[in-house]
């Protein structure tokens, strides 16, 4: 018992490897069976890796005259464009919100909040009968523009912005004479910006793994993201199991980038704007 | 201001500013939910009246229907079962992230707990992993003829919401364990170095010290988890190939999907809709009622 205080906690550790070894499980099975053909999938051990992943990759980006590169273009485009406009109509709600006092404040942070709460397919239904009716169904249109306003990013904005950005320096800009856009633009926006990143971060990831709604809006399988890619390929798998390889590379291909931004931006990835936790 | 008076008048007043700099969120905001949760709401009123032989052009028109699309939709015992499919799933799930994410929350947040770094990125990074390409790495998992695993038979056939739930689990417990370790980090040393000092063991420091510390993160926690449960629909849309267990209206919201795309009768689907979003709404209120009022009664004794 002495020598307790030194000893490293060793069930702890364990248990947190456990986790870790859970967590970790269904990539290192993705990274093996991606190396595999499809009859080797089903006839060699599971991880004694195959060496088919060239191959894999081969097949797949012939699959249907190069689809999969245009599905991957796709949820590029969406994910970032949608998250750079929406840390950026963010931002600028935010800051609204944070740093002016104003008649109805409460209502409309209150009323931009209660979105968080109304389901992804009770929204989407009407969505898509709406964009319908204005021709804008199956679109890109479509699959961007209701990804911009994000309740969540203007909350975490709001926040961080109460935070980093001093009443004192934005009341002696006015002071100088500028203007409120460009307080906003020069002064408060180069301070939000690590809490923008974050907002960035956020809705790059929910944008990238959003399912149902290009899945409701689009019909042109040209204009599919990788999600609704790699569902309707697991589809058709079903009555060929031939092409349960491709679903599997394609699987792993779609896990890459996310993961590389993911670490490469860990620093980021601030949860205590979540909670509130930030002080000035 | 006063400055620059002359070129004032081109410029909006400053009581303005603030409403100007929202305007693109509350546009935004109103056309793409306002106006659908309107629209749905309206559609949910109304059915479509087939004259003739339904053929043509005006033999299909939109008449006022008052309740009758409620009555129809919420007589479906299809939409029950799937109530229930989702019941069974939040009962499985809520208490399993939530009690895993404090776990590892509170294991992380131990002293001379070794590669804590490595477990910590590897259990958060299942967050950075669709839900569709999720579904489709454990639906592989699954089966039997490809799994490493010793999964038990019928994953994908009685077991199903064993199979749905793991899923959810997967993908969420880091990110809830961040929520709470952050909290974690925020409780002031002192407090846990002067329980150490009384004697306190590890254990009861982080059962009886931070566990009540970190309450409104677990509440937090708890309350995405919930929202995310009730709206379940990636995970099974994924699986449904790899499984003949799974019909096309498992949940209440993937009946939604398919009253509105498959057979078209889009008055049904926003009924269910309206339905669904007011359980939505009512659980996450009560929710916090309940916990968070708890939770803050017990900070005020």
């Amino acid at each position: 018992m002495a020598a307790a205080p030194v000893r490293a906690a060793r069930l702890p550790s364990l248990v947190l490897l456990v986790g870790a070894a859970y967590c970790l499980l269904p990539v290192a099975w993705v990274l093996v069976a991606a190396t595999k053909t499809s009859s080797e999938l089903f006839s060699t051990s599971t991880f004694v890796p195959g060496g088919a992943l060239a191959g894999n990759i081969a097949e797949l980006a012939a699959y249907r005259a190069g689809l999969f590169w245009r599905w991957a273009a796709n949820s590029a485009l969406y994910a970032g464009v949608g998250a750079a406009l929406s840390a950026a109509l963010s931002g600028l709600s935010g800051y609204a919100l944070a740093k002016y006092s104003f008649p109805g404040r409460t209502v409309i942070f209150n009323v931009l909040l209660a979105g968080v709460l109304v389901p992804g397919v009770v929204l989407a239904v009407p969505q898509y009968l709406l964009l319908a009716r204005m021709g804008l169904a199956d679109t890109y249109a479509s699959v961007l523009l209701p990804s911009i306003v994000s309740p969540f990013g203007i909350y975490l904005a709001r926040v961080y912005s109460a935070a980093a950005v001093p009443d004192a320096v934005v009341e002696s800009a006015r002071t100088d004479g500028a203007g409120e856009l460009r307080i906003f633009l020069r002064v408060a926006l180069p301070m939000m910006v690590p809490g923008l990143v974050t907002v960035f971060l956020f809705q790059f990831v929910g944008i990238w793994n959003n399912f149902l709604l290009p899945y409701i809006m689009l019909g042109d399988d040209r204009k599919f993201p990788l999600t609704v890619g790699l569902v309707t390929m697991l589809k058709q798998g079903n009555s060929q199991p031939a092409l349960y390889n491709l679903v599997i590379t394609g699987a792993l291909l779609s896990v890459l980038p996310l993961v590389a931004l993911f670490l490469a931006l860990q620093r980021y990835w601030r949860l205590d704007l979540m909670t509130g936790a930030v002080r000035g | 201001m006063a400055r620059r008076g002359d070129r004032g008048a081109a410029r909006p007043g400053p009581a303005l500013v603030p409403y100007l700099f929202l305007a693109p969120a509350i546009v935004l905001f109103t056309l793409f939910v306002l106006v659908p949760i309107g629209y749905t709401a309206y559609l949910s009123l109304h059915r479509v009246r087939v004259s003739g032989l339904g053929l043509g052009r005006g033999s299909r028109t939109q008449v006022f229907a008052g309740l009758d699309t409620y009555r129809q939709a919420l007589g479906d015992p299809e939409l029950w079962r799937g109530a229930l499919r989702v019941l069974g799933y939040g009962a499985l799930l809520v208490p399993t992230m939530l009690g895993l994410a404090l776990l590892f929350a509170l294991l992380l947040d131990r002293p001379r707990v070794r590669l804590a770094r490595f477990s910590r990125i590897s259990i958060f990074l299942p967050y950075a992993v669709p839900g569709v390409v999720a579904s489709v790495l454990w639906g592989f998992l699954y089966l039997p003829a490809l799994t490493p695993l010793p999964v038990p038979e019928g994953l994908l056939g009685p077991g199903l919401l064993f199979a749905v739930a793991n899923i959810g689990l997967w993908g969420g417990v880091g990110f809830n364990m961040l929520v709470i370790l952050t909290a974690l980090r925020a409780v002031p040393p002192e407090v846990t170095e002067s329980a150490r000092l009384d004697g306190a063991s590890e254990l009861q420091i982080a059962l009886r010290v931070k566990t009540p510390l970190v309450t409104p993160a677990l509440i937090m926690a708890g309350l995405f988890t919930l929202i995310a449960t009730l709206q379940v629909y990636t995970e099974p849309t994924t699986l449904a190939p790899l499984t003949n267990a799974l019909p096309s209206t498992w949940t209440p919201l993937m009946k939604v999907y398919n009253d509105a795309f498959v057979r078209d009768d889009i008055h049904s689907a926003a009924a269910t809709s309206v339905v669904l979003a007011a359980i939505t709404l009512t659980f996450s209120l009560v929710f916090l009622r309940v916990v968070a009022g708890r939770a803050f009664a017990g900070e005020r004794s």
